[in-house]
C-alpha cells in the first residue's frame, strides 16, 4: 500500500463505516503475489475497485499486466495475497472459482471465438448452460448486444467470415451475454489492423459511458484512457509503480519510470 | 477441380490457334487433352505405353471377368462347360448365403436381415446430420438398436438360442466392425483425456495401457483374447470367443483413436479453453461444447483411418478358428466342386472389404468438405 500515493478519496472514504466500503468494492487484491516457476510476476499487488469504476491498465511488455488481470477470473492461479471479487474469496474452491467467472466477462487480444459456432451460437452457449436461460430468451439477449457492438447483420456467421474488428465486437456481446458485473479486457485493440480499432474502441467507449459496468482495462490506447478510464495504473516489474486519475497521470507523472514509458509511448 | 479450370489458359496457348488450324483443335476438350497428354514427344511416349499397358492387362481382364464371366453353374466343371477360359462367379452367386450368413442356421437368417435393416437406421440419425428429431432418433441408435440387435441375433426370450460360434461371414465382418468402431471412438476419447489429465495416475495408467496395446500385434492379442482369458477368469466363468475378440478389438483400436484424438486435443489454441473457462462453463461442458466439436472436426481423417484399419483388421480373427468372409471362402474352396476357384473367391471378397472401406471413405471427405464450407477460412 505505501507504494502508491492513494490519490483522491478511496482511502478517507473507506474510514468511517467498513461495512458500507466493501459492499462499494468489487475487486480488492491484497498483497498478491505469482510466480512463474522462479520468476516472480506479480510482486505484492494492492488493488480495489469500486462498483463502476474504470480502470486502465498499462506498463511494458512483461511487466505482468495480462497476468494480473488474468488472476482475477483465475485463468491464472496466484500464490500469495487474497484476491476478492463481489465478496468472493479466490481459493482453490472451484464453487468460488466458477461463481466469479460467472460475474467476470473478459475480452482476449486473439478473441478466442469458438469457431464451429456462429457468432449467435457463440453468445448464447454461455447463458445457455450457465445461466441455464431458454434458447429463445439467450437469442433475443444476444442480438440485443450484436446491435449494441453494431453487428446484428453477422450473427448467422462463422467466426472465420468476419473481419478482426468484427470478431472483436462479437466478442465483446459475447462476454456481455453472460451480463457480468465486471469486465476484463486484456489488449482488445493491439491485435486489430488500424483502421479496425476505432470501431472496437467506440463500443468500449460507449459500454463506458453507459454506466455501471466496472471496466479494467489492459491497453495502450492513451485517448481511451483519457476519455473513460477513473484511474490508470502503470505497471512495472510485477509492481503498481503509479496510479492516478488520467489527467494527473498524464500531464504530472511523479516516477521517474512512469515518465519514460509515457515518453516512449506518446512517440509511437 | 484443376481439370475443370485447365481449358481456358491452354486454349490461349494451345499451337497457333489460327485460321488454318482445323476446326477440332479450337475445341476447349480436345485443346485440353491435346496439351495433357501430347504435348511434347515424352508426354506422347507416356501416354502411347500407358494406354496399350492399361489396354492390354485391362482387356485381358475384363475378357476374363465379364464377358466370359460365368454368373450360374452347378460346379466349377459346369463352368468350364459353359466358357472353357473365364471366370466361375457362380462359386459366388451358388454360395452368397454362406458369404453373408456363414454358418448362422438358414432357418434363422430372417435375424441377421431384420438386424441388419435395424443398423441401417441406426445409421440414418448419426451419419444425416438436419435429420428433424435428431436427438430422439439417437437415441434410438445408441441403445434401443444394441438390446434389440444382440437380442435378434444370440437369441433367447421366445427367439431360438444360436451359439455364438456360428456367427460367421459378412455379418461376423459387421458385428465385430460396427461394435469396434463405436466403442471405440468414446473409448478413445476418455484415453486421450486421461492422458493429457493432470491427475498422474490417469496419466501414467492411460500412457501405460496406451504404449502396451500399441506394442503387440492385433494377431498376439487375438491369441490372448482367446487362450490366455480363460486361465485368468474364475473357473466356470466361461467367457464367450466373440465377446472376447470385440473387447480385443475395441480396445486395440481404442489406444490408436486415443492418440488421434490427442493429435486433435494439441491443435486447439489455448485461448479456447481460456476463453470457455472464462465464460464460466465446466470441464466437461466446456469439452462437450467447445473443445471436442474442434477436436473431433480437425482428427475426421485420423478417426475415419482408424476405422477403415479396424474394419479390415476383422479378418484376423481367421487365426482363431472364425470365419470371416476370407474364412467361408477358403472353406468353400476345399469343397471339390468348386476347388481352384481362388481368384475368383479372393477378388469377390476384396471387393466386399473395398466398398465398405471406400464408402467410409467417401462419407468422411463429404463431412470434411461440409465443415469446411460452414466455416470458411476460420482462424
Ligand atoms: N505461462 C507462463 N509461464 C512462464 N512465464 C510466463 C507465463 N506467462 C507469462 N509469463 C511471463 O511473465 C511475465 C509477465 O507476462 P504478462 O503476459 O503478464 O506480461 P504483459 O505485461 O501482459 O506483457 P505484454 O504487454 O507483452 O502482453 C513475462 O515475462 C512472461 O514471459
Ligand atoms: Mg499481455
Amino acid at each position: 500500500m505505501n507504494d502508491h500515493a492513494p490519490a483522491g478519496p478511496a482511502v478517507p472514504a473507506a474510514a468511517p463505516s467498513d461495512a458500507d466500503a466493501d459492499a462499494q468494492m468489487i475487486i480488492r487484491l491484497a498483497d498478491v503475489h505469482k510466480w512463474f516457476g522462479k520468476f516472480h510476476v506479480l510482486r505484492g499487488i494492492n488493488m480495489d475497485v469500486r462498483r463502476g469504476e474504470r480502470f486502465v491498465i498499462c506498463g511494458p511488455s512483461g511487466s505482468g499486466k495480462s497476468t494480473l488481470i488474468r488472476c482475477i477470473n483465475r485463468l491464472e492461479e496466484h500464490q500469495r495475497g487474497d484476491i476478492i471479487v463481489d465478496g468472493i474469496p479466490l481459493t482453490n474452491d472451484l464453487k468460488n472459482i466458477n461463481e466469479i467467472r460467472r460475474e467476470v466477462g473478459m475480452v482476449f487480444q486473439s478473441f478466442n471465438l469458438f469457431p464451429h459456432l456462429t457468432v449467435l451460437e457463440n453468445c448464447t452457449l454461455a447463458p445457455i448452460w450457465v445461466r441455464k436461460q431458454s434458447q429463445k430468451e439467450s437469442e433475443e439477449v444476444a442480438m440485443s448486444f450484436l446491435e449494441r457492438v453494431r453487428i446484428p447483420e453477422q450473427a448467422r456467421k462463422y467466426p472465420g467470415q468476419l473481419s478482426g474488428g468484427q470478431q472483436q465486437r462479437a466478442a465483446i456481446a459475447r462476454s456481455l451475454c453472460m451480463n457480468p458485473k465486471v469486465m476484463l479486457f486484456d489488449e482488445p485493440t493491439s491485435a486489430l489492423d488500424p483502421e479496425m480499432i476505432s470501431e472496437v474502441l467506440d463500443v468500449m467507449v460507449e459500454l463506458a459511458e453507459s454506466g455501471g459496468m466496472t471496466m479494467l482495462c489492459v491497453t495502450h490506447e492513451m485517448g481511451f484512457a483519457r476519455r473513460v478510464a477513473h484511474k490508470v495504473i502503470f505497471m512495472d516489474g510485477g509492481e503498481i509503480v503509479e496510479e492516478n486519475e488520467p489527467e494527473e497521470f498524464f500531464n504530472n507523472p511523479q516516477r521517474e519510470r512512469t515518465k519514460t514509458f509515457l515518453r516512449q509511448i506518446l512517440h509511437h | 477441380m484443376s481439370e475443370q479450370t485447365a481449358p481456358p489458359p491452354p486454349a490461349a496457348r494451345a499451337p497457333a490457334p489460327d485460321d488454318d488450324t482445323p476446326l477440332l483443335a479450337r475445341n476447349p476438350v480436345v485443346s485440353w487433352v491435346w496439351t495433357n497428354f501430347f504435348s511434347t514427344p515424352l508426354n506422347i511416349a507416356l501416354t502411347v505405353i500407358s494406354v496399350w499397358f492399361i489396354w492390354s492387362v485391362g482387356s485381358a481382364f475384363l475378357e476374363w471377368a465379364v464377358f466370359n464371366g460365368v454368373l450360374f453353374a452347378d460346379s466349377r466343371a459346369h463352368c468350364r462347360e459353359i466358357v472353357e477360359h473365364g471366370a466361375c462367379w457362380a462359386v459366388v452367386s451358388s454360395r452368397i448365403d454362406s458369404f453373408l450368413y456363414g454358418l448362422y442356421p438358414p432357418a434363422q437368417h430372417w435375424r441377421i436381415n431384420i438386424t441388419f435393416l435395424l443398423l441401417v437406421a441406426a445409421l440414418v440419425p448419426v451419419l444425416w446430420d438436419t435429420m428433424p428429431h435428431r436427438k430422439r432418433a439417437l437415441l434410438y441408435s445408441a441403445f434401443v438398436f444394441p438390446v434389440l440387435a444382440v437380442w435378434l441375433l444370440v437369441g433367447g426370450l421366445g427367439l431360438e438360442p444360436v451359439s455364438t460360434k456360428k456367427f460367421s461371414g459378412f455379418m461376423l465382418t459387421l458385428v465385430i466392425g460396427v461394435t469396434g468402431i463405436t466403442l471405440s471412438l468414446p473409448l478413445g476419447i476418455l484415453l486421450a483425456l486421461a492422458r493429457r489429465s493432470s491427475l498422474p495416475v490417469l496419466r501414467i495408467l492411460s500412457v501405460v495401457f496406451i504404449e502396451f496395446i500399441r506394442g503387440v500385434p492385433l494377431i498376439t492379442l487375438l491369441f490372448i483374447a482367446s487362450v490366455l482369458l480363460s486361465y485368468f477368469l474364475p473357473p466356470g466363468a466361461s467367457f464367450d470367443l466373440i465377446i472376447r475378440v470385440l473387447i480385443m478389438v475395441t480396445l486395440f483400436a481404442s489406444a490408436y483413436m486415443a492418440e488421434v484424438i490427442r493429435g486433435g486435443f494439441q491443435s486447439i489454441p489455448a485461448g479456447q479453453y481460456e476463453a470457455a473457462q472464462a465464460l464460466g462453463l465446466g470441464y466437461w461442458r466446456s469439452l462437450q461444447k467447445v473443445i471436442l466439436p474442434q477436436v473431433l472436426k480437425v482428427s475426421i481423417p485420423g478417426i475415419v483411418n482408424s476405422f477403415i484399419g479396424l474394419y479390415k483388421d476383422t479378418t484376423l480373427v481367421i487365426i482363431i478358428g472364425l470365419f470371416d468372409p476370407l474364412g467361408i471362402g477358403r472353406s468353400l474352396l476345399s469343397d471339390a466342386a468348386w476347388a481352384g476357384l481362388s481368384a475368383e473367391v479372393y477378388l469377390f471378397v476384396a471387393l466386399f472389404y473395398f466398398c465398405s472401406c471406400f464408402a467410409m471413405s467417401r462419407y468422411s471427405l463429404y463431412v470434411e468438405r461440409k465443415l469446411e464450407r460452414g466455416q470458411s477460412h476460420d482462424r
